[in-house]
């Protein structure tokens, strides 16, 4: 098993702050890749520091080459897939555009998006920002699918949704994975659970902890502290909801 | 009622001068958050080679009124590509120290167009037609008001066309949401910042040479009188809205004009309190977002 994404001694900040602290890890080329930590801990920093969309120093290797001097828009056409925590998708824009902007190779994969999410193909036609939060955040997972990428970054794609969207969301990015592996941020254990094979844990700015995702999970003493949760609990306040 | 008519005829058609101004400022402010103060600069430079050609060429017809228009608009978009390319994209995401830039470069224009024109106004003259007046519900407009018009219709309706229509109009559209997302989808951004300017530019340009007309004269000030009002309008209808602007244009001039017939003159100043009230009111402007 090789690896796609290296990062290595990468520190980020947002104004004067420096939000991660020298992270370091890496990430295979196959399967989903989870990334866990407390609320704050700086996974999004992490996220967005690789995609320089935030100022962040340190190497960053992406299939042996390096990406941590390029813009954004280079880092993504390099085949970097990134659905943001908070789905921004274009509030404005039809459906169809959010998705026609994402579109970056002659043959998107329009097929492979209408298959696993129909309702949008309905929709098309329908400002995204009138969207519900999980119609948005399927605009948003499938402006990342379009693209034959190398890797996906993911943050927090099932945040405040319904359980059956969950699981909708989750079984995407599962099919997705079979081609192209993803490194997901994710709060909601049981998808992790689910989803990932490994595991990266960040705590204060740095990972602290890396192994398979299951044993994390399984280990209650480590999962209270690093996770400040129990491994069947959910994760935070939005987790409830999720699982009714 | 003529004399009605005549003054809500002129303030839509002074409204159009303001919006071939506005217009480039909204888009500018709205993708870049940039307020560009060297947009004067690409209507006076507009309005003085427009004229030029047309001086040159020895004609006041058609024929050379509408190539000053041509030049005028073709200069105003070159050289507001230039202005984006050298100074402005240098200090990408420095708002700051990009607005300051904007401001030296009108300052230091005006005293060189100071320097090759002279600083009194030359009185330029185009086709009679222009001069001369059409009688609307007893009015009597004069006809380069129709022009005005005309003009920034056939803008207002390219801008519609361009950004709901083409691949540029979507990014733009979607880079005055958010930027860095249309850049996280693994788009150039900054090739649509020399875009918004080139379009201003071009606006600008050829209002440049249309304001020249309605006055009578070429100077080097031209601009940045317009300037003025253009960015009153702009913060009226909403930094960074289109429609906003083109709203904001005629009911702000329209509203100038009512003042200086019927308010002994006011005009100026009755624009300056409406700016003052929309601020107090309703900051953001009449369709403005809301700020994030
Ligand atoms: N715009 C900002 N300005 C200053 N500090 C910020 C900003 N955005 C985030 N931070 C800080 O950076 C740190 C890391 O934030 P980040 O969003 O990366 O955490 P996270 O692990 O993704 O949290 P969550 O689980 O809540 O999404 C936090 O302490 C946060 O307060
Ligand atoms: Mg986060």
């Amino acid at each position: 098993m090789s690896t796609i994404l290296e990062v290595a001694g990468m520190s980020a900040s947002i104004g004067s702050q420096q939000v991660v602290e020298s992270v370091s890890f890496s990430v295979p080329d196959t399967g989903i890749t989870a990334v866990l930590g407390r609320n704050g801990v700086g996974k999004t920093s992490t996220l967005r520091g690789i995609l320089g969309l935030i100022k962040r120093k340190g190497e960053v290797t992406l299939a042996g080459e390096r990406i941590d001097g390029l813009p954004t828009h280079r880092i993504v056409q390099r085949g970097v897939g990134y659905v943001p925590e908070d789905r921004e998708v274009f509030a404005s824009l039809t459906v169809a555009e959010n998705l026609a902007l994402a579109e970056r190779q002659a043959n998107p994969r329009r097929d492979f998006v209408a298959h696993l999410f129909p309702d949008l193909v309905e929709r098309r036609a329908q400002m995204a920002g009138t969207l519900s939060g999980g119609q948005q955040q399927m605009v948003s997972v499938a402006r990342a699918l379009l693209n034959d990428n190398r890797l996906l970054l993911v943050d927090e794609p099932t945040k405040g949704l319904a359980p059956r969207i969950v699981n909708e969301v989750a079984g995407a990015l599962e099919e997705a994975s079979r081609t192209v592996p993803i490194l997901l941020v994710e709060q909601n254990l049981e998808v992790v659970k689910r989803l990932a094979k490994d595991a990266i844990v960040i705590d204060g700015g740095r990972v602290v902890h890396r192994g398979d995702a299951r044993e994390i999970l399984g280990d209650e003493e480590l999962t209270r502290r690093l996770l400040g949760v129990h491994g069947d609990a959910p994760a935070d306040g939005h987790g409830t909801e999720e699982r009714a | 009622m003529s004399t009605l008519v005549l003054v809500l005829v002129t303030g839509v058609g002074l409204g159009a001068l303001y919006f071939l101004v506005a217009s480039g400022l909204s888009l500018i402010y709205g993708l870049m958050h940039v307020l560009n103060f060297a947009h004067g600069v690409f209507l006076t430079l507009g309005a003085f080679l427009g004229w030029e050609v047309a001086s040159r060429i020895g004609a006041t017809g058609w024929p050379a009124f509408l190539l000053s228009i041509l030049v005028g608009g073709l200069v105003g978009t070159a050289f507001a590509t230039v202005t984006e390319l050298a100074l402005i994209r240098p200090l990408y995401e420095r708002h700051i120290e990009q607005v300051l830039v904007t401001v030296g470069l009108a300052f230091a224009a005006v005293a060189l167009f100071e320097g090759i024109w002279g600083s009194d106004p030359i009185f330029i003259t185009g086709p009679a037609w222009l001069d001369e007046t059409t009688t609307l519900l007893g009015a009597r407009i004069p006809n380069v008001y129709f022009v005005l018009m005309i003009a920034a219709t056939a803008l207002l309706a390219s801008l519609v066309v361009f950004l709901r229509y083409t691949r540029y109009g979507m990014i733009i559209r979607a880079g005055v949401e958010n930027r860095a997302m249309v850049t996280a989808l693994g788009i150039d951004v900054k090739k649509s910042f020399t875009l918004v300017f080139a379009i201003g530019g071009s606006a600008a340009g050829v209002g440049g040479v249309l304001a020249a007309h309605y006055t009578g004269y070429v100077s080097a000030h031209l601009g940045q009188t317009l300037l003025i009002f253009a960015f009153i309008v702009t913060v009226i209808g909403g930094l960074g809205s289109l429609s906003g602007a083109a709203i904001a244009s005629v009911l702000v001039a329209v509203l100038q004009q009512l003042a200086n017939y019927y308010l002994g003159g006011t005009g100026d100043l009755i624009v300056v309190v409406a700016l003052a009230v929309v601020l107090l009111v309703r900051p953001r402007g009449l369709l403005g977002r809301r700020p994030a």
